[in-house]
């Protein structure tokens, strides 16, 4: 205290010139909204070791069936039911082709399917329920009746049909899931919508003067996206599960050609003798759908940070 | 003056809360001081983030504990130390010592139970009485509130009531225990200007018949006017000014406080006038300037302001203000019109 | 009455909400305002003060009534039109920080407005454009690049400011631009407010709950009452010599920064709350809470009747006094 009147002068009792005017200054760094949710994530442990994982599984799928020197469909009778070996890393299948090598390329299809899938009735249901909540009226009336009955049929109903109609490459599964998956997401941006058509910024745009498009897709999609990016990657393990669920029913990707469910399909009848030919694929399905799951909520806590209270 | 030791009911000595954030810390509330007697009123104003609801918060041990942290600071509830208590200590302080009502009565209460049955379950919670005695205790505090038709408002839910209605449903089920202290976080700032009047009126004659103290958090002086035996100014963190209502409305004597009272429009002056202001906005407590933190926007800056944190100055009986231009070497300042001149005590610095 | 900047003739707006019920958000409101000048719209929440605002940005479209802004009627006008009209009408809002897209930058915010109409095209002439309004509103060019959550409430208010001003609008609808400010940062917004009412002639309606910030700012004051007007006039004749008991007890109610008074002078409890707007009940509206009401008052609703200059009420009450006071 003494110290402090000490170092206080009579001088310093005068009037600063400056007093009273003020300058706006802002003291923090400047930080968009999408630098915030990747710094959030980049703290977030589950988040980083998830990211991982997803990026591994991603890069091999692309360079092991680049590089490796067994083809995903050649067979080798020579070699059949190999348990893994310094040769085959995963063994080779009744028909002697190489696993390490398919469970990449199936890896391929799995991937694509679980993205496609996640992203195309995603897209189609932002579409939809984007314009129905916005305008109302009678085409919200008559896209919610669509989805009304949509939802009363068993989505394995729509899909045995799609798939049996358009045979059973990768992108009738998409076709197929999309058909299937568009309306929750069509329901859910149609609420969003419906809640920021009257924020204020939405009838500010409006006042001056901006068109439906713009305010569509300038002020309200992305302010809805963040969630909508969310709901994608906690739709992608849904996808890749019904792949795999398809395959192993039969109904889906086709040999030589495969994909993780199909491997699990064609393993699962000598299991007990090659328990490999059904574990190892198994294995990848349910990390890659657990990285993804772990990943999406994530996302949605560093999206929103009010959800975790 | 400030030599006699005397217990209050509620002592804070230099609180000083800070929340943790990924960019560094902010301090909340840096260095508050006050205390409140049994059955009177304390009003803490100051604009939002000055830290006045966090302070409360830090009483009632409500703030959210992994990012807000206690720095320092005593509360003392009748002498004894109850910043440091455990959760499961504290519940037995809340609702039967302190309680507090919210600006929000919606989220105060719960949307699932009726509201007669939440008061009564809370009565039960904290007296050993019989679940008669607390429903009869809940219908008490339902007609004491001015609810017409107690019975039937006992069985309704929150969500069907009116605002009005809830905020009077929560200073029911605050004072159902009577508290001997009541936190009243900005009370009728959510609501309209005669419920609000309703609501003030209510409070006065609760605070009447129950005995209790209470602690107001608001930003309007109008209401402050009305309710508060004292008032305690807060400015970034800190109490700027504190004093008994007559003291603090006629005989301000910080610049902030100044700025205030003359910001509102009155009677006497002319319509589209220009009104007095107090320029910029208050600092992100993020980095708190050196020295005042009313400094920046102060028309009455000196160098000396830059440089030190001003100490108390006593300005008369029960009234201080941390401002510079209270010490003898600084030149006299003219406050705004309508303000009176500032009155230097002989007396010296608080500390 | 012709030559009013802003005539609002018997305008009517009823929502549906569910089945057979109709919410009667303004029901037959009528009023001018003069250029330049600015009229002050006080009342509840729920009142339908709001909603009178939107109007006038063609936000809603009236049910009955027209709407005349500088002779013409904009109450059906086409979407084209509507854009034509942004140029003349703007407006601020009550909370800085739902008014403001937080995906945008500040100058972007601002900027919007030149895209859509596609004004100050070349890069240059619009950074200088957006610098120029934000240093009007007191802040400077640096700020274009931030975003609004880098803002205190005060500073993106004066953003929304600078955004309605950006069009060079003549009538901006003021929608409760203050009420979520501090009371230091509510003196800066009105200061300013009041000054470019004076350098560019603008022309507002005011709406607010806060009536003593109106009876600051505005010439005008009209109160609301669940969708009508109840009291309409010059601001010194409602707030100096309110007729209706509903002003009457709304002034009353406003506490003032003055602890002797407040705690000496009776205020005029107003029982009750605002009634349930949804399907009112015929008579006046204000029936149930009103102390001076009369059999008549719960039978026919009151129109707006002259009492003096352009001092208007809907008070059965009121009107019988005034007779008693001319004989």
């Amino acid at each position: 205290m003494r110290n402090i009147e000490r170092s206080i002068m009579d001088r310093d009792f005068v009037r600063l010139p400056e007093a009273g005017r003020f300058a706006h200054v802002i003291v923090r760094p400047s930080v968009s909204y999408w630098e915030d949710v990747f710094r959030r994530l980049g703290t977030d442990k589950v988040a980083l070791a998830s990211g991982v994982v997803i990026a591994v599984i991603s890069a091999l799928s692309v360079l092991v069936p680049l590089f490796c020197k067994y083809d995903y469909d050649a067979t080798d009778l020579l070699h059949i039911n190999q348990f893994p070996n310094a040769q085959h890393w995963f063994g080779t299948d009744a028909v002697g082709r190489d696993l390490w090598a398919r469970v990449w390329v199936g890896a391929r299809v799995s991937l694509f399917i679980g993205v496609g899938g996640a992203i195309v009735p995603q897209l189609v249901g932002i579409f939809l329920g984007g314009v129905s909540g916005y305008f109302g009226g009678w085409i919200d009336m008559l896209i919610m009746r669509v989805i009304d009955v949509g939802v009363c049929i068993p989505s394995l109903v729509y899909v045995t049909l799609i798939m049996l109609f358009m045979g059973s490459g990768p992108t009738a599964i998409i076709i197929a899931i999309a058909m299937t998956c568009w309306m929750d997401s069509a329901r859910v941006v149609r609420g969003r919508m419906l809640q920021f058509k009257n924020r204020e910024f939405v009838i500010s745009a409006r006042t001056l003067g901006a068109s439906s498009f713009r305010i569509i897709f300038r002020h309200i999609l992305p302010n809805i996206l963040g969630q909508q990016v969310v709901s994608i990657t906690s739709a992608i393990p849904t996808a890749v599960f019904l792949e795999a669920y398809l395959s192993f029913i039969g109904l889906g990707i086709q040999s030589p050609m495969t994909s993780w469910g199909q491997l699990c399909q064609a393993g699962s009848g000598y299991y007990r003798l090659y328990p490999y030919q059904l574990f190892i694929p198994g294995a990848f399905i349910s990390v890659t759908i657990m990285a993804f799951y772990l990943f999406g909520n994530c996302l949605r806590d560093a999206l929103d940070p009010h959800l975790r209270d | 003056m400030g030599n006699i030791v005397r217990e209050h009911l509620l002592e804070v000595r230099d609180l000083r809360v800070s929340f943790d954030t990924h960019a560094g810390e902010i301090q909340a509330v840096r260095g508050v001081s006050f205390h409140l007697d049994e059955k009177e009123t304390l009003a803490i104003v100051g604009e939002s983030g000055c830290g006045k609801s966090v302070t409360v918060q830090t009483i009632m041990k409500l703030i959210s504990v992994p990012y807000a942290r206690l720095k320092s600071g005593v509360i003392l509830y009748r002498g004894k130390d109850v910043g440091h208590l455990s959760d499961k200590e504290m519940e037995s302080y809340r609702g039967r010592e302190f309680s507090m009502i919210f600006q929000d009565s919606m989220s105060g209460l719960n949307p699932t139970m009726r509201v007669g049955t939440q008061i009564r379950e809370s009565v039960m919670q904290r007296r050993d009485i019989s679940r008669e005695g607390a429903g009869k205790r809940a219908m008490e505090m339902l007609a004491q509130v001015g609810l017409p038709n107690p019975e039937r408002i006992y069985r309704r839910y929150a969500h069907t009531m009116s605002g009005g209605q809830r905020q009077r449903v929560m200073i029911a089920m605050a004072l159902s225990c009577n508290p001997k202290i009541l936190f009243a976080d900005e009370p009728t700032t959510a609501l309209d200007v005669t419920l609000q009047a309703q609501i003030l009126d209510l409070l006065n004659e609760l605070k009447g018949r129950f005995g209790v103290a209470t602690v107001l958090i608001t930003h309007d002086l109008g209401v402050v006017a009305k309710m508060a035996d004292r008032i305690a100014v807060m400015y970034a963190g800190k109490v700027v000014e504190y004093g008994d209502a007559e003291q603090i409305f006629y005989r301000p004597s910080h610049p902030y406080t100044w700025g205030l009272l003359s910001a509102m429009p009155n009677l006497k002056q002319p319509r589209k006038s220009e009104l007095y202001t107090i320029v910029g906005m208050p600092p992100d407590l993020f980095a708190p300037p050196p020295g005042c933190a009313f400094t920046a926007r102060c028309s009455y800056a000196m160098e000396v302001c830059r440089k030190e944190e001003p100490p108390e100055f006593f300005c008369g009986e029960g009234h201080a203000s941390a401002c510079w231009l209270l010490d003898e070497r600084a030149e006299e300042a003219l406050p705004p019109p309508g303000i009176p001149r500032l009155v230097r005590e002989e007396s010296v610095n608080g500390r | 009455m012709d030559g009013k900047f802003v005539e609002v003739s018997n305008l009517k707006k009823y929502f549906h909400v569910g089945k057979r019920q109709i919410l009667k958000a303004v029901d037959d409101v009528s009023f001018s305002i003069e250029r330049g000048s600015t009229l002050g719209l006080v009342g509840e929440s729920g009142c339908g003060k709001t909603t009178v605002g939107r109007h006038l940005c063609r936000i809603y479209e009236p049910d009955e009534g027209a709407i005349r802004i500088d002779g013409r009627d904009i109450s059906h006008i086409s979407q084209r039109q509507c854009r034509e009209l942004a140029k003349k009408v703007q407006m601020i809002f009550q909370d800085p920080y739902a008014s403001l897209n937080s995906f945008f930058t500040v100058g972007e915010i601002i900027g919007e407005a030149f895209t859509i109409h596609k004004m100050f095209r070349s890069v240059k002439e619009r950074r200088d454009r957006i610098r120029e309004l934000l240093e009007i509103v007191g802040l400077s060019a640096e700020h274009a690049n931030r975003f609004p959550h880098e803002f205190s409430g005060g500073q993106r208010q004066r953003i929304g400011i600078a955004r309605a001003l950006a069009l060079s609008p003549e009538l901006i609808v003021c929608d409760e631009a203050i009420s979520a400010l501090d009371v230091s940062i509510q003196a800066q917004i009105v200061n300013m407010l009041i000054e470019f009412q004076r350098t560019m002639n603008l022309t507002y309606l005011f709406i607010a709950h806060d009536l003593s910030m109106v009876r600051h700012i505005a010439d005008d004051t009209a109160v609301m009452y669940l969708g009508a007007l109840v009291e309409y006039g010059a601001t010194d004749a409602v707030y100096g010599h309110p007729a209706h008991p509903y002003t009457k007890g709304l002034l009353s109610a406003v506490p003032t920064p003055d602890p002797v008074y407040e705690r000496s002078h009776r205020r005029i409890v107003m029982e009750g709350e605002v009634s349930d707007p949804i399907n009112p009940e015929p008579g006046c509206r204000f029936y149930a809470r009103c102390r001076e009401a009369e059999k008549l008052c719960g039978e026919v609703a009151p129109p707006l009747k002259k009492i003096g200059g352009n001092h208007m009420v809907a008070c059965h009450a009121c009107k019988e006094k005034e007779g008693e006071r001319s004989t």
